[in-house]
């Protein structure tokens, strides 16, 4: 029994060692806690702003609007930074779960680009700052894709039969049944609870075709080639495009989501002048510049765009032409009978079995 | 004769463990019944009938943790067996060898499972470089196959330990008796070894069911997010990823695995009884 | 026969390790992905070192695994000293409260701490799940453990040293220190280490009970597999691993050596 002992306050000698070192400087005790989707920032970006500013920034990352809407009013955790797609801000707003924003804190708003703003989310631009846009693409391996089945870059693709189990679904409902809207030529934003129930038959009808439902797994499994077509976000996809030169994609002729992910601070925060130090911060010329440059994603800073490299500032796919984004379509806050509908058949999605 | 030696205040002793259990054992569950009975109107069965509208979810992982039990099983016995007849040396080596792989976070290995089943994976591409030839109907992973896979591989050491403490106990002399009365391997395996690990049969059945039957990150994992089991809709429900949360049916569904637990382990007691008195009398 | 089970045992021993070895050997590659080697290099253990993230969540496991076993083994060695002086249906009613943790699938103990957390800190505005809950939810499924290992020692004790320390007159409390403790020191021992274990490990109870930013390492080691899958989790894992195998190395060969010196 000593004998056990001892190796465990050596296990515990050696992990302590080894931790000590990450806790060396804690230079201020105002910790802001920062929750962004995952693979969304350059992370040195996070110590710039600690050195600057001298706030510690404990940064942690969500896969769907859902889990972290969920996680935030199940009070499980407080965050003072949070970074949602714009239909969750607005059914944010509407449970006044938002803090209206002091902009003389944040100067470096008048970077951002006047089409962004006073968008439909938030019409007063009380309580968000634009921080990227896109839309939603559909990725595909040259490889083993057949030219003629990507020619009329339809969203058919993703029922194409001959690629059963090569073809990776969203791993949210709002972005799967968005998918199947547009498909059948509806609004993604319907009420209609028959439009629902035909989206749903879709989704069920190509379940045997899918490889798997995923989120940021998207990346592993297409760089990889384990499957070969998937629909994700445009700044994602060039991202896997850089990876593997086999890669390509195509926004739908259907047409498709297009998004904007926005900062807010949240009404409870405890510290929402260094929130909105942080939001300044995020705004800044040369640290959009860096977080566009690493996450590949359309952002409206002005000044950072026209410091982008030409072949970004002109790839369609990033800042997709205007007779294109026409096509999409920027997904508003369902009515809450909607949204259980949706949460019902998703689920039914899920438990329906060969 | 005082069975125990009572130090100190009994009372004094127990408060805090009961207390503690109280607050946080007592408490939630009855609080899981409560929401499982109540909506926003007030006491209702129906969240009864979302159990009743997940019946094939329910059947489903009835079926995968079942087939993985068994497997584990089958897979154990030989092991614990040869490793309780082994020498001290032997024994302790092989009991290190199994406990070593729980050690690494389930996640990581169940991760790698991964990288060894997936098309592009490592079997398929020693299958591949071996004969020469593409298997493409064969799929390991994203299957219900996986899950079992799964299952088994994280929960197969709860089943080999207790059957080897179990089998241990079966002294050399009495397998030697029995053979030295004419009894042939398989009648010494029948009727003395299959018996007297029963209580180590029951405990391993406990120790792989129940994980198996709440898992909800194998199913992640290896089953490619596509069928939910269970522990997948609890979770979900408490979590809200579907874009809902609802405590009230998450509630009514781990209520009704409680039960399930509940009754297995009732039946399970009984037959260990039934076992450890007649199958030890019979033999001795 | 007996080659046939020796072969059938290394399958098994090759299954148990096959996920174990391309975890080890892809923690070495110099590219990116999980399953495609590319060369070797040790530039994910570089990265492992400067990821505070990963680092920090080790030592918050370590943190609550440490304080969450001696609460537990406190509270649950008590437990047992009382429990096993009771009798009847009263000793039946205390064990089967305590098997209930252990009994429970995970998960339903997870949301059950859950409901009852935010619950209550739904009537409190200002409190939040983090290092409070995560002890908690520990200590609590650390105690029936405890319990249990506790218990058959205080069976197998022979109480009348105890009654003849008290008849000698030793003070009960220092007779129990110095008896009885001693004579259930194993038990307790084996307890703490079956807790600390148990703690160190433990997913599903965390990943409903921890909040923002206090996150034990099976939570950071989850939320990293829904990322683009990073290799500094493997070498994370070696590392672990290896500190663990030469640890019970260590252990095991020293051991024949004492039992020689005793027979």
């Amino acid at each position: 029994m000593k004998r056990k002992l001892l190796s465990l306050a050596l296990i515990l000698l050696v992990v302590f060692s080894l931790c000590s070192c990450a806790f060396s400087g804690n230079a201020s005790d105002v910790s802001l806690n920062v929750y962004n989707w995952g693979e969304y920032i350059d992370l040195s970006v996070l110590d710039d702003f600690e050195e600057q500013t001298g706030i510690k920034v404990n940064y942690t990352t969500f896969a769907s609007n859902e889990e972290m809407y969920s996680k935030i009013v199940s009070g499980a955790a407080s965050y003072d930074v949070i970074i949602p797609s714009e239909y969750m801000i607005s059914k944010m707003i509407d449970e006044d779960l938002l803090a209206e924003l002091n902009f003389d804190n944040i100067p470096n708003y008048q970077y951002i680009g006047e089409e962004y703003k006073g968008l439909d989310y938030d019409p007063n631009n009380l309580y968000s700052v634009p921080y990227t846009w896109g839309t939603v693409v559909i990725v595909y391996n040259t490889e083993y894709v057949d030219e003629e089945d990507v020619e009329d870059e339809s969203i058919e693709l993703l029922w194409n039969e001959k690629y059963s189990g090569k073809i990776l679904m969203f791993d949210n409902p709002r972005d799967s049944f968005a998918l199947a809207h547009s498909k059948l030529g509806n609004s993604m934003n319907t009420t209609d609870p028959a439009a629902w129930e035909a989206a749903a038959e879709e989704l069920i009808r190509q379940k045997p075709l899918v490889q798997a439902y995923v989120m940021d797994q998207v990346f592993d499994k297409m760089i990889s080639e384990e499957a070969y077509i998937a629909p994700y976000y445009a700044g994602d996809a060039l991202t896997m495009m850089d990876e593997n030169e086999n890669l390509a994609a195509y926004v739908p002729v259907e047409g498709a989501n297009r998004f904007f992910d926005s900062m807010c601070v949240l009404k409870n925060s405890r510290h929402k002048d260094e929130a909105e130090a942080f939001i300044n911060f995020m705004c800044d010329t040369e640290i959009a510049l860096r977080n566009a440059e690493e996450v590949c994603y359309a952002i409206p800073q002005i000044e950072s765009f026209e410091l982008l490299d030409e072949e970004t500032k002109e790839d369609t796919m990033v800042y997709p032409p205007e007779e294109v984004l026409e096509k999409c379509e920027v997904f508003v806050n369902l009515p809450a009978e909607t949204l259980k509908l949706q949460s019902e058949l998703w689920i039914e999605l899920k438990t329906h079995y060969k | 004769m005082s069975k125990g030696v009572s130090v100190g205040n009994k009372k004094a002793n127990l408060f805090p463990f009961s207390s503690w259990m109280v607050v946080f054992v007592l408490i939630p569950i009855a609080l899981v019944v409560y929401y499982a009975f109540t909506g926003v109107d007030g006491f209702t069965f129906s969240n009864l009938k979302w159990v009743y509208t997940y019946r094939s979810t329910l059947w489903l992982s009835l079926e995968l943790a079942f087939i993985s039990t068994v497997i584990c099983l089958v897979l154990a016995y030989p092991i614990a067996y040869s490793m309780s007849r082994a020498s001290a040396r032997i024994q302790r080596n092989a009991t290190l060898i199994i406990m070593l792989p729980m050690w690494m976070n389930f996640l990581v290995r169940t991760y790698a499972w991964m990288t060894l089943l997936e098309d592009t994976g490592l079997i398929n591409s020693a299958l591949r470089a071996i004969f020469g030839m593409d298997f493409p109907g064969l799929h390991l992973i994203n299957n219900h196959g996986a899950i079992i896979l799964g299952m088994v591989y994280n929960y197969l050491p709860y089943m080999i330990l207790p059957l080897y403490t179990a089998m241990t106990k079966i002294g050399d002399s009495l397998i030697e008796a029995a053979r030295d009365l004419g009894a042939s391997g398989a009648q010494v395996l029948g009727k003395v070894i299959m018996p007297m690990s029963v209580p180590g049969v029951i405990s391993g059945i406990t120790m792989v069911f129940i994980p198996s039957i709440s898992t909800f990150i194998i199913s992640k994992i290896l089953g490619g997010g596509k069928d939910f089991l269970i522990g997948d809709l609890i979770e979900d429900y408490f979590l809200g990823s579907s874009g809902v949360v609802n405590y009230n049916i998450g509630a009514a569904l781990s209520l009704v695995i409680m039960v399930l637990i509940l009754i297995a382990t009732f039946i399970m007691n009984h037959f260990d009884k039934d076992a450890s008195t007649s199958g030890g009398g019979s033999v001795i | 026969m007996k080659k046939l089970l020796n072969i059938y045992n290394a399958l098994i021993g090759i299954f148990l390790y096959a996920p174990i070895f391309v975890i080890v050997f892809f923690s070495f590659n110099s590219g990116t992905s999980r399953s495609s080697f590319e060369g070797f290099s040790l530039q994910w253990y570089a990265e492992l070192l400067e990821d505070d993230l990963i680092l920090r969540s080790l030592y918050y496991s370590v943190v609550i695994a440490v304080l969450s076993a001696l609460i537990a083994t406190v509270i649950g060695t008590l437990a047992a000293i009382g429990i096993n002086s009771l009798k009847g249906w009263k000793k039946s009613a205390y064990l089967a409260v305590n098997n209930i943790p252990v009994v429970n699938p995970d998960i339903v103990t997870a949301i059950s701490m859950m409901i009852l957390f935010v619950f209550v800190l739904g009537l409190f505005n200002s409190m939040e799940m983090g290092f409070g809950t995560l002890l908690i939810a520990h200590i609590t499924f650390n105690i029936p453990y405890v319990v249990l290992s506790v218990l058959p020692k205080l069976r197998g004790m022979d109480q009348n040293i105890y009654y003849a320390a008290l008849d000698l007159g030793c003070p009960p409390m220092k007779s129990f220190i110095k008896v009885v403790i001693p004579q259930i020191m194993p038990g307790i021992v084996s307890g703490l280490i079956m807790a600390f274990t148990l703690s160190l490990d433990d997913f599903v109870i965390s990943y409903f009970n921890s909040g923002a930013t206090f996150q034990t390492l099976p939570i950071t080691i989850y939320s990293m597999t829904k990322k683009p899958y990073s290799l500094k989790l493997n070498a994370l894992s070696t590392i672990l691993f290896a500190v663990v195998l030469v640890l019970m190395l260590a252990v095991n060969l020293k051991k024949p050596q004492k039992a020689q010196k005793k027979a």
